[in-house]
C-alpha cells in the first residue's frame, strides 16, 4: 500500500513535520504508539512516533528530525510524494488515568512525541506540568500547542537563548525541590534522547516518583520477531517494540540502549554521504 | 543407455570460492538431458517406500515416470495436485530423511535425487509460463489466513481452489514467512519466492500487507468479518542464551541477522539502505538449518572467519546434510562440543571475545540426542567479532497475549485436534504455530489439511443453517 503526503512543512532547520495517509492508523491510534516506515523498496525501516492524527482525513502527523539517511530522504518528499509502506499503530499506548498532577518532559523531537500524550493525560483530567528542552529557542516545536492545554509550561535551551539556560534535568530539579511539589506529583513521563532520559530518571529517583521513559531503540520489524530492540528493564531482556516502548524508567539499563543506539554508526554515516553524493550528481 | 540403479547424476553447483562471493543459487539445477537420465534410473519399487515417508504422500513414482519420458508438463501437473510450491520443497525439505532416505538406492548413497527433479519441473514450468488452470466456481463465505508463510501460502491456494474468499494477513512488508525473511537467496532464490506469491494474487488472494494481527488490528475484528480463520502465525520470536553480554554491540539473534541480510537486502548495502555490521571472526551459536545459513551468509558477507559453535557433534545436528556439506566445502570451521559461558566486552560496548564450556554427551534426551554436559573447569576464550544465535525460536508472544481465549501448551504453541481445530470455533491452526521449529513440508501439509477442515467446518454450518 501506498502512502500519500498530503502536506509537509519545515519546523526548524533539521526538524520536519509531515502529515500523510494512513486511514487505518488514524482509526486505531492511541498516544505514546508508533508506526515503522518505509520509503521505497530499497528503503530501511524506520520507527516514528504519531504525533497527531485526524481520522476523518485519514491522515496521522509525523514530526521528525533528520539525524541520517532515511530521515533525510524523507525530509526531501512534498506533498504529493508518497511512501511506501507505514505499518501501525505499533507498541503499547501510554497507561492514561486520572493520576492528578504529572510532569510531562520532551527534549528536541521527544517534544513530538509527547504532545500527543500530554494531550490525553489532560483529556483525562490530569493537572500536566510540561518542562521543553531544546538546543536552543529556534528548535523548540510545538510549544504553543503544548502551552495551551498544560496548566504550566517550563521552557530551557542549552545556549539560553530561550528560557531557562541549560538542561530540562535543571527545572525538573527545581520544581521538585520547591516546597511540597515533589509530594503532589503522582507521576512522570520523559522522552528525548536516552542521554536525557536517563538523567530525569536519576532526579527523579530519590522522591520514589513513578517516572516513565519512552525508549528509541533501533528497531526492524517491530513485531517481536528480530530482537534488536532488546533492552534490558530490573535486568529482565525486554523488546522496546511489544514490550514497550515506555518502560519504568528507575528499572531501565540506560547505559546499554546508549551503547546498542551506536551500533550501526560507522555504516550510517557512509550511507548518509553516499546518499548525499548521490543527490548533488542528480 | 541409463542403467536402472546405477550411479546419481551429479548435480552441477557454483564452485565454493566463487560462490561465497555471491548469493547465487549454489546448486545449478539439472538440465533437460540430466533430469531424464537422473529420473531413468528409479526402479519402480514397490510399496512406494519414497512416497510413504514423504509427509504430503508425493505422487512421486508418477513423476519420475513421466520425467523419464520427457513429459515435463504432465510431470508438474502432477505434482501440483499434491503440492503448491514444488519449486520451495524440491529446494529446502530434508530429503535424506524423507523421500529421499527411504529410497533403498540411498543404501549405496545413489538415492533418487527427488527433490531436484521435483524443483526441475516447477522451474521448468516457470520458465516456459505453464500454470496450473483451473475454474473456481466462487462461493460466498469469507476466510481470513494470519501469516503468509508455507502453511498460510498452501491453505490459501487450497481454499481458493474450494472457491472461498481468502484475506492473508501479514506482518511484515512482504510474504513468504521464513521462505522470505529466513532462507537467504543462495539457497532459494528471492524470484522463486515472487513467484509463488505472485501465484497466490493471480488466483485471487487478497493479500494485506503490514498487518500484524493482535496488534494493528484485532483477531476479534476477524472472527466478526471472517466465516473461518486459519492461524499461521509461525515460530519467529528469537531465544536468547540469557548469559552476560548479549546486550554488546556485534550481537545478534539469528532473526535478526538473517532479516538485515535477506529479506532488508544488508549484502547489498548502499544500493539498499538496510546496514550490517560484520568483519573478522564471527561465531554462531547453534547447528541447525538456521545456524548454516547465518554462517553462510556471514561468509558472503566478506568476513575472515567463522565458527560454528555447537554443543553436540556434527553427528547430531538437525541440519539438512546439504547444508553441512555446503557450509563446510564453504570454509566454516565447525566447533564441536563447546557452550558459551559468558560474552566479554572491549569497554567500549563492542564484542571482543567469548568464554566457552568443553562439553562431553552423555545419556540421550527427549529429542532422542545425547545430552551435552558442561565439563566444569573447562573454559577457554577465543576471540570473536560477532555473535549470531541460532538457538532456535518461540511462537509469538504478543499475538498469543492478544487471544487469551486460545489454547496454548507451556511452550506457546497452539493446541490442536487431528483435523487442526483449536479451542475456538471456526478457528484452525498449523505449521510452525502449532509445531515449535519445524519445516516447510510440514507446514505445508498443515495448510492443505487445516484447508479441508475449514471446508468441512463451512458446508456443515451452511447446512446446520439450512435445518434452522
Ligand atoms: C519507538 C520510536 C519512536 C521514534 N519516534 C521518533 C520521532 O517521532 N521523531 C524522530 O525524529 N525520531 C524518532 N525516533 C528515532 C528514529 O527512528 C531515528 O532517528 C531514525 O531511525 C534514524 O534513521 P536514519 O536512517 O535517518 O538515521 P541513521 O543513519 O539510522 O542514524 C543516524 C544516527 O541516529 C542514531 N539512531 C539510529 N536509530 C535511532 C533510533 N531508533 N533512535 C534514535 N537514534 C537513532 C544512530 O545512532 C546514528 O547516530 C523514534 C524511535 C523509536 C524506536
Ligand atoms: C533460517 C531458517 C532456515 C530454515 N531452513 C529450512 C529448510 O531448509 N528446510 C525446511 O523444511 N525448513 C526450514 N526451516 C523451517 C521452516 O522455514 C519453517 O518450519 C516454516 O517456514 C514454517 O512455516 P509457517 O508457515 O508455519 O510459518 P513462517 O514461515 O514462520 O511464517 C509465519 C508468518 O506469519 C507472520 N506473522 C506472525 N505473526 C503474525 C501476526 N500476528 N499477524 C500477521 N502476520 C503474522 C510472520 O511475519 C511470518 O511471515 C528454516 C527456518 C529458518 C528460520
Ligand atoms: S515434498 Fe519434500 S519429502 Fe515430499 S517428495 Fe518432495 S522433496 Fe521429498
Ligand atoms: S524409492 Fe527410489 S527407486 Fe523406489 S520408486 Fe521411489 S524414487 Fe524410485
Ligand atoms: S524491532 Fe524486532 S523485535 Fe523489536
Amino acid at each position: 500500500m501506498i502512502h500519500k503526503i498530503v502536506s509537509k512543512k519545515k519546523l526548524n532547520h533539521d526538524t520536519y513535520k509531515i502529515e500523510i495517509k494512513a486511514a487505518h492508523v488514524a482509526e486505531r491510534f492511541r498516544a505514546g504508539q508508533f508506526v515503522i516506515i518505509r520509503i521505497h523498496d530499497k528503503g530501511e525501516r524506520i520507527p516514528l512516533t504519531v504525533s497527531s492524527t485526524d481520522s476523518k482525513k485519514g491522515t496521522i502527523t509525523l514530526i521528525f528530525q533528520v539525524v541520517g539517511k532515511t530521515t533525510f530522504e524523507l525530509s526531501t518528499l512534498n506533498a504529493g510524494d508518497s511512501i511506501l509502506n507505514c505499518v501501525g499503530p505499533l507498541g503499547n499506548p501510554t497507561e492514561i488515568k486520572l493520576f492528578g498532577r504529572v510532569i510531562c518532559i520532551g527534549g528536541g523531537t521527544g517534544i513530538a512525541c509527547i504532545y500527543p500524550i500530554v494531550k490525553a493525560l489532560v483529556e483525562a483530567g490530569n493537572k500536566v506540568i510540561s518542562i521543553l528542552g531544546a538546543r536552543t529557542d529556534r528548535m523548540l516545536i510545538l510549544e504553543s500547542e503544548i502551552k495551551e492545554i498544560s496548566s504550566k509550561t517550563y521552557i530551557s535551551t542549552d545556549d539560553g537563548s530561550k528560557g531557562h539556560h541549560g538542561f530540562v534535568t535543571d527545572v525538573l530539579k527545581i520544581i521538585l525541590k520547591e516546597n511540597h511539589t515533589a509530594k503532589t506529583i503522582n507521576r512522570i513521563l520523559v522522552i528525548g534522547p536516552p542521554q536525557m532520559m536517563k538523567a530525569a530518571a536519576e532526579v527523579t529517583r530519590p522522591y520514589q516518583i513513578k517516572t516513565i521513559a519512552s525508549l528509541n531503540t533501533i528497531m526492524i520489524d517491530g513485531t517481536g520477531m528480530c530482537g534488536c530492540c532488546r533492552t534490558y528493564v530490573n535486568g529482565e531482556m525486554k523488546l522496546a517494540c511489544i514490550d514497550g516502548p515506555e518502560f519504568d524508567a528507575h528499572k531501565v539499563d540506560f547505559d546499554s540502549v546508549i551503547s546498542r543506539l551506536s551500533m550501526f554508526r560507522q555504516k550510517e554515516v557512509l550511507a548518509y554521504k553516499d546518499f548525499k553524493k548521490r543527490m548533488r550528481l542528480k | 543407455m541409463i542403467k536402472l540403479g546405477g550411479t546419481r547424476v551429479p548435480m552441477r553447483e557454483q564452485d565454493p570460492r566463487e560462490r561465497i562471493k555471491n548469493f547465487k543459487s549454489v546448486p545449478l539445477g539439472y538440465n533437460e538431458e540430466e533430469v531424464i537420465q537422473e529420473a531413468q534410473r528409479c526402479i519402480q519399487c514397490k510399496g512406494l517406500p519414497c512416497e510413504t515417508e514423504c509427509p504430503i504422500n508425493m505422487k512421486i513414482l508418477e513423476m519420475i515416470r513421466e520425467i523419464a519420458n520427457g513429459n515435463f508438463k504432465k510431470a508438474f501437473f502432477l505434482v501440483k495436485e499434491d503440492n503448491p510450491i514444488p519449486a520451495i520443497t524440491g529446494r529446502v525439505c530434508p530429503q535424506e530423511s524423507q523421500c529421499e532416505g527411504a529410497c533403498p538406492l540411498s543404501k549405496r548413497g545413489h538415492g533418487i535425487n527427488i527433490g531436484k527433479l521435483e524443483a526441475f519441473v516447477a522451474d521448468w514450468a516457470r520458465k516456459n509460463k505453464i500454470k496450473e488452470e483451473f475454474h473456481i466456481k466462487e462461493k460466498e463465505e469469507k476466510v481470513a489466513v494470519i501469516g503468509s508463510g508455507p502453511a498460510g501460502i498452501s491453505c490459501a491456494v487450497d481454499l481458493r481452489k474450494f472457491g472461498f474468499q481468502v484475506t492473508m494477513f501479514e506482518a511484515l512488508h512482504k510474504a513468504g514467512g521464513v521462505l522470505q525473511y529466513g532462507i537467504p537467496a543462495f539457497r532459494l532464490p528471492t524470484e522463486v519466492v515472487d513467484y509463488e506469491i505472485q501465484y497466490l494474487n493471480d488466483i485471487g488472494v487478497d493479500i494485506k500487507l503490514n498487518f500484524f494481527v493482535g496488534q494493528n488490528i484485532k483477531f476479534d475484528e476477524l472472527r466478526r468479518e471472517f466465516d473461518s480463520i486459519f492461524i499461521a502465525t509461525g515460530a519467529g520470536a528469537p531465544m536468547f542464551m540469557n548469559i552476560p553480554g548479549e546486550n554488546l554491540k556485534g550481537v545478534y539473534s539469528a532473526n535478526e541477522f538473517l532479516i538485515r541480510v535477506n529479506l532488508m537486502k544488508a549484502y547489498k548495502f548502499l544500493e539498499y539502505d538496510t546496514p550490517i555490521i560484520c568483519s573478522g571472526t564471527i561465531g554462531i551459536i547453534g547447528a541447525g538449518n538456521v545456524a548454516m545459513d547465518a554462517a553462510r551468509c556471514a561468509l558472503r558477507l566478506g568476513v575472515e572467519r567463522v565458527y560454528v559453535l555447537y554443543r553436540r557433534t556434527k553427528k547430531e545436528s538437525p541440519a539438512r546434510a546439504e547444508e553441512i556439506q555446503h557450509a563446510l566445502e564453504e570454509g566454516i570451521i565447525l566447533k564441536e562440543l563447546v557452550a558459551p559461558k559468558r560474552l566479554i566486552g572491549d569497554g567500549d560496548g563492542w564484542l571482543k571475545e567469548t568464554e566457552l564450556y568443553e562439553m562431553e554427551l552423555g545419556e540421550p534426551d527427549k529429542s532422542g540426542r545425547p545430552r551435552p554436559i558442561k565439563i566444569e573447569g573447562s573454559e577457554f576464550k577465543i576471540k570473536v567479532n560477532t555473535i549470531v544465535e541460532a538457538l532456535g525460536s518461540m511462537p509469538n508472544r504478543l499475538f498469543l497475549s492478544r487471544t487469551p481465549e486460545l489454547e496454548v501448551n507451556k511452550w506457546g504453541q497452539i493446541n490442536v485436534d487431528l483435523n487442526l481445530r483449536t479451542n475456538i470455533e471456526g478457528v484452525y491452526a498449523g505449521g510452525d504455530a502449532i509445531r515449535g521449529n519445524a519445516t516447510v513440508i510440514l507446514a505445508l501439509g498443515d495448510g492443505r489439511k487445516a484447508a479441508e477442515s475449514i471446508r468441512n467446518y463451512i458446508r456443515n454450518k451452511s447446512r446446520r443453517n439450512l435445518v434452522l
